[in-house]
């Protein structure tokens, strides 16, 4: 059962793995982010300069970064699984701390190089260990209430900690990330059911825990009406900005309510409204039709790998992906909260960059080793 | 083993389609969203945006001219130079301030200000620093400019008075509109806009605002402007021209000098304004500034009334100017014809009161020519208790006495003519014979303006037509100016061959030896002036004052010595002027109003400004409609 089984083809000389790589993946990451920076370019009124260049080279890092993660062997990823978790969560316990030390809200670490956003690693993180977990199980056992217990404290330690921040969207997105692992390994039905009744009856006694300020924040997050010049304000001017496009848009530069500052944050949470004025219905749903050809192309990653961990890997890796997507454009448009998600690969900013330029790397992994068996151990 | 793989694979599969197939849907979705704001809510949303993005501005129009009979300007728009700062284009407020007071000194209340608006307004919004600035100031922030930093120069309009206090009571002043004056008329609510407050700039009002124009900008979220759409230009105010011939004006402001009083002359055919002076006056320049409290005080406090239009306004009793009136209503009632004669002793005594004249030794045996000529009191004594008030109060209706004259000047008084019916309701006396008597000399309650004044000489003189006084060549129809209607004057019904009598009394009064006005006849050929004098007493002369003798005027305070007063016409043959003149407490109307209104008459005969339209050399001058 231990035994080390190999197939063919699957150990690839590097050669032999560029030649193999995604290349058609890599164009359509490229030609998304390439929107992003025209995006960035009207939102500076027509300039490279602050954005769209130092985004370029951001994702020139990336991309590089991507296509060495995509060549090094998955069982590497395997094996340092829960130490890719262990000091994502420590990052994250940093930042806490540095956090009550400093005034306010932090959530960032600076390594002087790059700015990161342990929070955002740990979406990764949490992925692979996620994945690691499963894999190692038998097939029954996933079903079973008492295997569900790591990976439901794997889940809700990243979750505590960026709820103390507080970070409410990210907490809800590693959540939703944990329920989509779960789901995809075979946790049953009413596991669900139990889970989720335990998660409303914790809401009151959680409750009690928080900061006055905390509070009001959720209720902010929950009803922004109730917060008419910060949050209510953002979404009416980007729902004026975006409908005011109209189904050609208003052309490229020439978006008024971006362009005269009635859009907030237009190089960052809201670009997409940008986009939608200026390119309108068309540009909008090209862009969403992009998005979704790349989640597309990823899952069908999934489905062809023979490994559990690389097809739960790959999985997990596009529903993060796709939650950016959802969440950020549903937000813009006035359907869920104002909860600060970037627009993956054509907001402004660099943490968000990497990490899901670090994901299509190891989802590429997942392709070029695809073919390979991988025992429940981690060994191949 | 392979088994179990498999089994798991097959759970994997199944649910991550499950999975995917929410995925697009959750993406279908977005587009659904996309497709109801961009589209079905589209033109809703376009709105929206536009009321973001777009401002509309009022352009302030520039207020019309207003200029006398030969287009010299009254009232015109000054540059009014601003000197502005706008924080966000200067690293120091401070020290740019610094500067700036090197070149135009800064009060430290006004920096206080500056500072504090400063800090109020949003960083690209400009305050006032100072505005009036003069040429060489200015010239001198221009030439510094790279040192100030933020430091804008604006031009506004501002009101200017060229004549200065020549004709202020005619033109008023503007002003910023109080709180009442708020029509809902946005125009009203422009920073820095005037109204008329005063005079023929408060009747005129809507004609000379003109329209505003519009400015269509765009403006960022933060109110900046980023460019100018669009803009339609304002309408300047229409131009105002006026009757009267400003260096006739002039003239009588200089006859009048340093003595309180007014000068009124008049078109005898057309009622048309020629010269209204009232002195002394104000220049209404300070009035645009804005006048601080103690200059607001020294004016509104001074006795002899600089604020007040004397000629409409000014009410004084008319003395013997007054007798022609009697004299008509007396022949009207048939009480006398043209030779009826009284014997005037000095004085008439009725009951146990005693009337005087103004010669102590009498006139000896008077009829009309000669009660008029040398103006005995006992024969006007003697015609009023014969006609009674209320006849006498029917004629000088007639002739504009008692009633207010709209001159297109706000402010005219009605003076007063009494009757025994006004005695009672208003004083709530019976009426007495002797008020009768007084009145019959122009004293008592009779009261009169310089304007009715001269109204009253122009219908003596123009053979009974009841012309109106005018001052603007045209009227206002709603808010914009049209030509004046010529309507033929209606006849007052006075008998001609009275009116006659009483002219060529008139004439006797300047031109005959025995006149009192003979010393201020007019010898140019064809310019003979005919007249009436009058001195009307402030104060009542008791007995015993009369037996110690009676003071002259000048052994008298100002406020007590007698008001002189001079109506005529000219020429005698062929009138085409009336004047009438009021000098408050001058002494004597022969010696003091009578030459005033020699020399204004000769003047106005010389420059004849009627024998021109109005406004015929004005450029642009013609109401909006083309009539006249």
């Amino acid at each position: 059962m231990s035994r080390v089984e190999e197939f063919g083809s699957s150990e690839l000389s590097l050669r032999e793995k560029l030649i193999h790589l995604n290349w058609e993946m890599v164009a359509m990451i490229t030609l998304i982010a390439g929107i992003g920076f025209a995006m960035l370019f009207s939102a500076a009124n027509g300039d490279m300069s602050p954005w769209a260049s130092r985004q370029m080279v951001r994702f020139g890092i990336g991309v590089v970064l991507m296509l060495v993660i995509a060549v090094i062997d998955i069982r590497f990823w395997l094996k340092v699984s829960y130490a890719l978790y262990g000091i994502s969560l420590i990052l994250l316990a940093t930042v806490e701390v540095m956090g009550s030390v400093g005034m306010g809200a932090q959530r960032w670490l600076d390594l002087t190089v790059i700015q990161l956003q342990p929070s955002e690693t740990m979406k990764i993180a949490l992925v692979i260990a996620l994945a690691r977990y499963f894999h190692g199980l038998e097939a029954d056992d996933a079903g079973r209430a008492r295997y569900l217990i790591v990976p439901l404290i794997l889940i809700t330690a990243p979750m505590a900690l960026v709820l103390r921040q507080p970070d409410l969207g990210t907490a809800g997105v590693l959540g939703l990330i944990g329920i989509t692992m779960l789901w995809l390994a075979g946790a049953r039905v009413w596991q669900f059911m139990l889970v989720g009744g335990a998660a409303i009856a914790a809401v009151p006694i959680g409750w009690q825990f928080l900061h006055g300020y905390q509070k009001q924040r959720l209720l902010t997050f929950l009803n922004p009406e109730n917060d008419p010049l910060g949050a209510g304000y953002h979404i009416m001017q980007s729902k004026i900005a975006l409908g005011s496009g109209g189904m050609f848009g208003k052309g490229f530069l020439s978006g008024t309510q971006s362009h005269l500052n009635f859009l907030p944050e237009k190089q960052t949470d809201f670009i997409f409204t940008m986009l939608a004025e200026e390119f309108g219905l068309i540009g909008g749903t090209g862009l969403v039709a992009l998005y979704a050809l790349l989640i597309g192309y990823c899952i069908y990653i999934a489905f062809r790998c023979r490994s559990q961990f690389a097809r739960l890997l790959a999985m997990g890796l596009v529903a993060n992906f796709f939650l950016y997507v959802f969440i950020n454009i549903a937000m813009v448009m006035g359907l869920v909260p104002v909860v600060g998600v970037p627009l993956p690969l054509i907001s402004h900013g660099g943490t968000a960059m990497l990490t899901v330029l670090i994901g299509f790397g190891l989802v590429m992994s997942c392709w070029l080793h695809r073919d390979i068996y991988i025992n429940r151990r981690g060994a191949a | 083993m392979q088994n179990r793989d498999s089994d798991r694979r097959r759970m994997f599969s199944r649910r991550a389609a499950i999975l995917t197939g929410g995925k697009f849907a959750l993406l279908s979705a977005l587009v659904g969203r996309m497709y109801y704001l961009q589209v079905v809510e589209s033109d809703r949303f376009q709105m929206l945006a536009e009321e973001n993005r777009i401002n509309m501005r009022l352009l302030a129009p520039s207020r019309g001219q207003i200029v006398d009979r030969f287009g010299v300007p009254l009232a015109i728009n000054q540059q009014n130079y601003q000197v502005l700062v706008k924080s966000e284009n200067t690293p120091d407020i401070g020290a740019t301030l610094d500067r700036l007071g090197q070149l135009i000194p800064l009060s430290a209340d006004e920096r206080a200000r500056i500072l504090a608006e400063v800090s109020r307004k949003r960083k690209f919004v400009p305050v006032l620093v100072r505005e009036f600035l003069d040429w060489e100031d200015v010239a001198r922030i221009e030439v510094n400019a790279p040192d100030l930093p933020g430091v804008i120069i604006d031009v506004g309009d501002r009101r200017f008075y060229p004549q200065g206090e020549v004709a202020s009571h005619i033109l008023g002043y503007v002003g910023a509109p109080a709180a009442k004056h708020q029509t809902g008329d946005p125009l009203l609510e422009l920073p820095g806009f005037r109204i008329g407050r005063s005079g023929v700039e408060r009747t005129f009002d809507l004609a000379l605002r003109g329209r505003a124009g519009s400015s269509q900008l765009e403006v960022n979220a933060l109110g900046r402007v980023i460019r100018e759409l669009g803009r339609r230009e304002g309408q300047t105010g229409q131009t105002l021209v006026l009757t009267f011939d400003s260096a006739l004006q002039q003239s009588a402001m200089k006859a009048l000098g340093d003595q309180t009083g007014s000068v009124v002359v008049l078109d005898v055919n057309t009622g048309a304004t020629m010269v209204q002076a009232s002195t002394p006056s104000f220049d209404p320049n300070t009035f645009t500034n804005g006048l601080s409290e103690t200059e607001w005080r020294a004016l509104a406090d001074d006795e002899r009334a600089p604020l007040r239009n004397k000629a409409i306004a000014g009410e004084y009793a008319p003395g013997s100017t007054f007798k022609m009136i009697v004299a008509l209503a007396a022949l009207k009632a048939g009480v006398i014809n043209s030779d009826t004669s009284f014997f005037c002793s000095g004085s008439l005594t009725l009951g146990d009161g005693k009337f005087h004249c103004w010669k102590r030794q009498g006139h000896g045996h008077t009829n009309l020519s000669k009660g008029i000529t040398q103006s005995c009191d006992v024969y006007f004594y003697e015609l009023s208790r014969r006609v009674g008030i209320d006849r006498i109060a029917e004629m000088a209706k007639r002739f504009g006495l008692g009633q207010a004259l709209d001159l297109d000047i706000p402010g005219s008084r009605p003076g007063l003519i009494p009757t025994k019916a006004w005695k009672r309701a208003i004083i709530g006396q019976p009426w007495v014979l002797g008020e009768t008597l007084v009145s019959g000399i122009g004293q008592g309650f009779v009261l009169a303006t310089p304007l009715q004044l001269a109204t009253m000489t122009a219908r003596l003189a123009n053979g009974g037509k009841a012309v109106t006084p005018f001052i603007a060549r045209d009227v206002m129809d709603h808010d914009a100016l049209t030509g004046r209607p010529e309507v033929a004057p209606p006849d007052i019904g006075v008998n001609p061959g009275h009116l006659d009598l009483v002219v060529k009394a008139m004439g006797r009064v300047t031109n005959s030896r025995r006149g009192t006005a003979y010393r201020a006849r007019i010898m140019v050929p064809g310019m003979a002036m005919a007249g009436k004098t009058g001195t009307s007493q402030v104060r009542r002369i008791s007995r015993a004052e009369r037996a110690a003798g009676i003071l002259r005027n000048d052994q008298l305070p100002w406020k007590r010595r007698d008001h002189a007063l001079f109506v005529g016409f000219a020429p005698v043959e062929a009138p085409r002027y009336a004047v009438a003149v009021v000098v408050e407490h001058g002494g004597g109307g022969s010696s003091v109003a009578a030459p005033i209104a020699r020399d204004m008459m000769i003047e106005t005969l010389k420059r004849d400004p009627a024998g021109q339209a109005p406004g015929a050399d004005v450029a642009g001058a013609r109401p909006a409609d083309g009539k006249v």
